[in-house]
């Protein structure tokens, strides 16, 4: 019986096992070769800069480096009272040493995001310093402004000292971290963030709400109509997915104007007054209503993708064995339906929550989303840290989202059309 | 859809008012589209209908806001709509080269870490574009491609792989690797069987998925906005600047333009996608 024992050779006397296991490896490098350049373009060009957002929102050198002096000095300083001399002598070697390299600007921007007020003493000890007198510079750089006075001014430069920081993330959170090392919530009238990422959660809910509203029927009616009929729908729900985003949301502007042809069928019909239009632009209805046109048919095309593939006899057999069509409806095709419902809630959220185009031109003050904040603090302020941090916050409830949807549906199975 | 004979009259009357509500639905869809259509041919200045346009008046209506488009002194369509196209172009050539030979490696069944790679490659797709945008645009601006053409092709690029990639990969799940075998059997290079055997069977999908990619680039203004110079002006950042500024008629010309277009590329996807579905039906 030792035959049993005997490897399997192949022609070329390489036993099989090994001549398989070294066709695979080859097909294996083969199969990764092919992706290989896609996946170094997309590591490169994609996935490595948002990991130098992540370090942009975290990275406080500037500050650090720009006072050396001064942050040496200040270790041993408690922060309970006005620093001591040598602080002092510190910072305004170092001062004018910024001022030799032009650089005292950015240092008054940066302190300014710490706390606001920093930007005109910086400018005036700029112009005052100049004939300053050697020694007992404490006394000097105080009496240029009387914040320069103040112990917050200080606590608030001290608070920039490490190179790394979270402050960023605090502040896309509407709080901060006071002068003793505390977090706390910024004055009530001057929280602004939270309520742009409530108004950004609750926007992205209402508007899949209504996407699922409005898509469950349509699907349906497009799942069970005979093919020459669905067909023609089917562009119905095509077209405007092809169509300009942009185009789309111009067209909404038009129907939603004071003097816009929505607003003239009211009056038409007497809903109400012409000199009593409703405002549905430039606010959040104009939000809820131009979103959820555009993203509907992210909603219909999984739906109808999955609906498709349900037999119209399961609705049958439940009608057969007693069940009202509302209760075939409910025990039978429904449930059937959820994977569907899943992946077009998630997709139309995912893509709800980032949206920037259409609330910025139909949102007006009251509709605008986060995504708009980050553009803001892009092209206006210029505060890219701060941008980077809220994007980053921002993408994570997304991946977070993103992989919920990965569990229920697989990215695998991502239909388009 | 009709309904049999025997149907209870409040089942009926719920299945009419399933109707409508369909039926309002797709109005919901398509009334926004319609609405450009007439207005762009508006005589006057205004975006409401004019009297003249509502008793059908031939007076009412003109072409004047087209001829503003294309012979406009002031106006940058031309070179936005050069631009446009350039950029869309190399865009989806670039996403096809990148996205199809991707799809294959993905599709074989020897590929590791699958699912992670799958991830990573869609993930320009998943992530809200906002953020893509700052971050493209942070590695453009190290590279010193912020404001050309080719940083801009680049990021619609990046954009556009993910459609190449799911719809091939989609394309060759129905796809029978035999006729692979059988060509190399019968001793063609594996380059000669790509060209010869697997290109013509995926083309619909590889099509396809390069339509998804045109439009991505053609539509794509968050991104654009943080990389375009004055001289990289696409369609959508002007319609963006003009919206933000002032709805003008010679933006809805554009629009009707676009619509065109988008139907143009609609009828095409379609009629691929169903050539694409008799090929998959006949190799089952």
């Amino acid at each position: 019986m030792s035959s049993e024992n005997k490897q399997i050779l192949t022609t070329d006397g390489i036993p099989l096992e090994v001549s398989l296991k070294k066709a695979e490896k080859k097909n294996k490098v083969k199969a990764f070769l092919l992706v290989a350049p896609l996946l170094l373009f997309i590591i490169i060009t994609y996935v490595f800069p948002i990991g130098d957002m992540l370090m942009r929102s975290v990275d406080d050198k500037m500050v650090t480096e720009m006072l050396p002096k001064t942050y040496k000095s200040m270790e041993t300083w408690d922060g309970e009272e006005l620093p001591p001399e040598e602080v002092f002598e510190a910072f305004y070697f170092d001062f004018q040493k910024l001022i030799e390299e032009e650089r005292e600007g950015k240092l008054s921007t940066q302190l300014n995001y710490t706390k606001n007020g920093f930007k005109s003493i910086i400018k005036k000890l700029r112009r005052k310093s100049k004939s300053f007198e050697e020694g007992n510079y404490k006394e000097q750089i105080m009496a240029v402004h009387k914040r320069w006075a103040d112990v917050e001014y200080w606590r608030a430069i001290k608070q920039r000292a490490p190179a790394y920081t979270y402050q960023k993330y605090l502040k896309g959170m509407d709080m901060f971290e006071n002068e003793k090392g505390e977090i706390v919530n910024v004055p009530e009238d001057r929280r602004v963030h939270r309520i742009l990422w409530l108004r950004t959660l609750e926007i992205a809910f209402f508007v899949t709400v209504f996407c699922f509203l409005m898509a469950y029927p349509i699907a349906h009616l497009l799942a069970t109509l005979p093919m020459k009929y669905s067909n023609l729908l089917m562009i119905c729900v095509l077209l405007p997915f092809w169509t300009s985003l942009l185009v789309r949301t111009a067209s909404w502007m038009i129907l939603l104007q004071q003097q816009g042809i929505v607003n003239d069928f009211f009056v038409m019909i007497g809903l109400v007054t012409d000199d009593n239009r409703i405002e549905m632009m430039f606010n959040k209805t104009g939000s809820y209503v131009a979103m959820t046109q555009i993203l509907l048919p992210f909603m219909v095309l999984p739906l109808y993708s999955v609906m498709k593939t349900i037999s119209p006899s399961l609705m049958r057999a439940g009608k057969s064995l007693g069940g009202t069509p509302f209760i075939a409806f409910w025990k039978v095709y429904f449930p059937l339906t959820i994977p569907g419902i899943g992946a077009g809630c998630l997709l139309v959220f995912i893509l709800a929550i980032g949206y920037y185009i259409t609330p910025a031109l139909v949102g007006g003050a009251s509709g605008t989303l986060i995504s708009n904040q980050i553009a803001f603090h892009m092209k206006s302020t210029l505060d890219w840290s701060f941008a980077s941090a809220m994007g980053l916050m921002l993408l994570t409830g997304v991946l977070a989202i993103y992989w919920l949807y990965n569990k229920l549906v697989g990215i695998d199975n991502i239909k388009l059309g | 859809m009709a309904l049999p004979k025997y149907t209870e009259t409040h089942y009926r009357i719920w299945h009419y008012i399933y109707l409508t509500i369909c039926a309002a639905v797709f109005f919901f869809l398509m009334a926004p589209l319609f609405v450009i259509f007439p207005l762009s041919f508006n005589a006057e200045e205004f975006l409401v209908f004019s009297d003249g346009m509502k008793r059908l008046d031939p007076d009412a209506f003109s072409l004047r806001w087209y001829q503003d488009m294309i012979y406009g002194t002031k106006n940058p369509w031309g070179l936005a709509a050069k631009n446009s196209f350039i950029i869309a172009i190399f865009a989806t050539i670039g996403s096809v080269l990148l996205g199809t030979v991707a799809a294959l490696g993905l599709s074989s069944r020897h590929m590791p870490y699958k699912g992670l790679i799958m991830a990573v490659l869609i993930s320009p797709m998943i992530v809200p574009l906002i953020i893509s945008g700052v971050a493209i645009f942070f590695f453009m601006a190290k590279a010193g491609l912020a404001a050309t053409h080719t940083g801009i092709v680049l990021a619609h690029i990046i954009l556009g792989t993910p459609f190449v990639v799911i719809t091939v990969t989609a394309t060759l799940s129905g796809f029978d690797h035999s006729v692979t075998r059988a060509a190399a059997s019968l001793g063609s290079n594996p380059v000669n069987t790509f060209t010869k055997i697997t290109l013509p069977l995926i083309l619909p999908g590889v099509i396809s998925g390069g339509l998804f990619a045109f439009v991505t680039s053609f539509d794509e203004v968050v991104v654009v906005l943080f990389l375009a110079g004055l001289e990289n002006t696409t369609i959508p950042i002007q319609m963006w600047t003009g919206l933000r500024e002032q709805l003008s008629p010679t933006i809805l010309a554009v629009a009707t333009c676009l619509i065109v277009l988008s139907t143009l590329i609609l009828v095409t996807a379609e009629l691929l996608r169903r050539r694409s579905e008799r090929l998959r039906g006949i190799n089952q």
